[in-house]
């Protein structure tokens, strides 16, 4: 069974139709990209998978033993964090709320969970450093541990790379790939096409006059140069 | 020393305005905290208006001022924490709840003719806390700081990132209302002592002069709490050196003085 499946979706964004009966699947291990112009409605299309936003019609069912709260979210980041006092660990181990059930405390386990996703990202010297000190690439990979910490299954990554200049939005990439390659199911949304059509996955595209790709990257190239995408580098 | 001690202990309604004070300071800076990341550091102020308000009404009304003025902020707590942003931008609903309450005390107050409550209300007094406000003050602010350290964790999340909280399942609407309800306690409790005007000083005061040197979200929690009871303890001794002054303008300054020099101490590093 797929871990995600989506039957006829559709949804709107401000009262804007920007999804019409969209229907896929996810199976485990999948990494699906998702990408489109501003305003086509990759966020509001994720926030559905994520329950934040209700559908205006169809269904999206979970399988696979995937319980609702066991996503690993990537957000957006906001205004509000960048001046936010938290260090490192405290950021990385809220991640493991949604386990907590009514125990108010962390135990050990968590703090080891939490300290493997730190080493696994690479951030574990950072641990005790302060979030808003640390380099945009250096956020990002903290948020990505905490969202390692909800989830060993699925990832959900809204626009993991922006704001990141060049290196460090390669670095991002090779990242997300090889927790991939570990089996974690990754979700992105991504401006970056050039870069998306070389993963080994998926892709979907969402466009302005309601015309969707879906299919392998490696077919995605042939569709945005006729598209004339590929020269707008959206 | 030893003197403002024993005038402390020896006038009772002293002892119970330090005690009342010490418990609403602690609930204020541990809720400021949050309150200042949201960028919500005028709700404090916003309800202590409303308070104004619903006290004005209880005494004309001849009501129990408590009883009237806790449910009607914590409503309009719960409204602003959880509807704000939506169709207005938090701060002008704030502006907009907040003017119209504080309208509303002072036509029916000056309507009533008791001018002296309505300066109790708007600068504090040592003098306004009763047997009673001292009893509520203790048994709801051990509550608040119990329900705190208890939900500290779901506090941290929620505050840091919503999305995320809400996407992992974590019921952010419930605890932004806990924290609704906590801070209506407070601010109705508090304004007997620091007056309506600056109750707000209690809550932003203690958290924003520890986020200038301390960097971690347990560090600045830790830290803005006693900021602000050793604010306190110098505000309320201040106010019986300086004979006259309401302790809420005393408070406030050694807290303005704190912040100076927490961030004179930043920019020095």
């Amino acid at each position: 069974m797929a871990l995600i499946e989506l039957k006829n979706v559709t949804m709107s964004y401000e009262g804007m139709r920007v999804i019409t009966n969209l229907s896929l699947s996810v199976n485990k291990g999948d990494y699906l990209c998702i990408v489109g112009e501003n305003g086509t409605g990759k966020t509001t299309l994720i926030k559905g998978l994520l329950g934040l936003k209700k559908l205006d019609s169809g269904e999206i069912v979970f399988g696979d033993g995937l319980k609702k709260n066991e996503i690993g979210y990537l957000p957006q980041q906001s205004d509000l964090q960048r001046d936010f006092p938290a260090s490192v660990r405290e950021v990385v181990l809220s991640g493991r709320i949604n386990k907590k059930g009514f125990c108010p405390f962390f135990t050990s386990k968590d703090r080891k969970i939490c300290t493997d996703a730190m080493k696994r990202l690479e951030i574990d010297t950072l641990a005790s450093k302060c979030y808003h000190d640390l380099s945009g690439g250096q956020q990002q990979r903290v948020l990505l541990a905490r969202a390692i910490c909800a989830s060993e299954n699925l990832l959900i990554l809204d626009e993991p790379v922006s704001g990141l200049d060049l290196v460090a939005a390669e670095e991002m990439y090779a990242v997300i790939d090889r927790l991939n390659s570990e089996g974690m199911t990754v979700i992105m949304i991504s401006h970056d096409i050039k870069r998306v059509q070389k993963l080994n996955g998926f892709i979907l595209h969402l466009g302005h006059k309601k015309e969707i790709f879906y299919g392998k990257s490696s077919e995605y190239k042939k569709y945005a140069i006729e598209s004339g995408l590929w020269e707008k580098d959206i | 020393m030893s003197n403002i001690i024993q005038t402390i202990l020896s006038y009772g309604f002293l002892s119970r305005a330090l005690i009342a004070g010490l418990l609403i300071s602690v609930c204020a800076s541990l809720l400021g905290v949050t309150l200042v990341l949201k960028r919500y550091s005028m709700i404090g102020d916003g309800l202590s208006h409303i308070s104004f308000g619903a006290l004005a009404f209880a005494s004309v009304m001849g009501m129990a001022p408590l009883k009237l003025a806790i449910p009607v902020v914590a409503i309009a707590a719960i409204a602003l924490l959880r509807l704000g942003g939506k169709k207005i931008k938090g701060d002008s609903l704030i502006a907009i709840i907040s003017s119209s309450a504080l309208a509303l005390g002072i036509m029916l107050i000056s309507y009533s003719g008791t001018s002296a409550d309505m300066n109790s209300y708007l600068i504090g007094s040592l003098y306004a806390v009763s047997k009673s406000d001292m009893m509520a003050a203790v048994v709801l602010c051990v509550i608040a700081i119990g329900v705190f350290t208890f939900l500290y964790n779901r506090i941290f999340t929620v505050t840091f990132d919503e999305d995320f909280s809400k996407a992992t399942g974590v019921r952010v609407g419930f605890y932004n209302t806990i924290i609704a309800v906590l801070i209506s306690i407070t601010v109705v409790i508090g304004m007997r002592l620091m007056g309506s005007l600056l109750i707000s000083a209690l809550i932003v005061f203690p958290a924003l002069s520890s986020m200038r040197v301390f960097k971690s979200f347990k560090a600045v929690t830790i830290s803005s709490a006693i900021i602000s009871i050793v604010s306190f303890l110098a505000g309320f001794c201040l106010t019986l050196f300086l004979d006259g002054i309401p302790t809420g303008a005393c408070i406030t300054i050694v807290n303005l003085i704190i912040f100076v020099v927490l961030s004179a101490i930043k920019m020095i590093r």
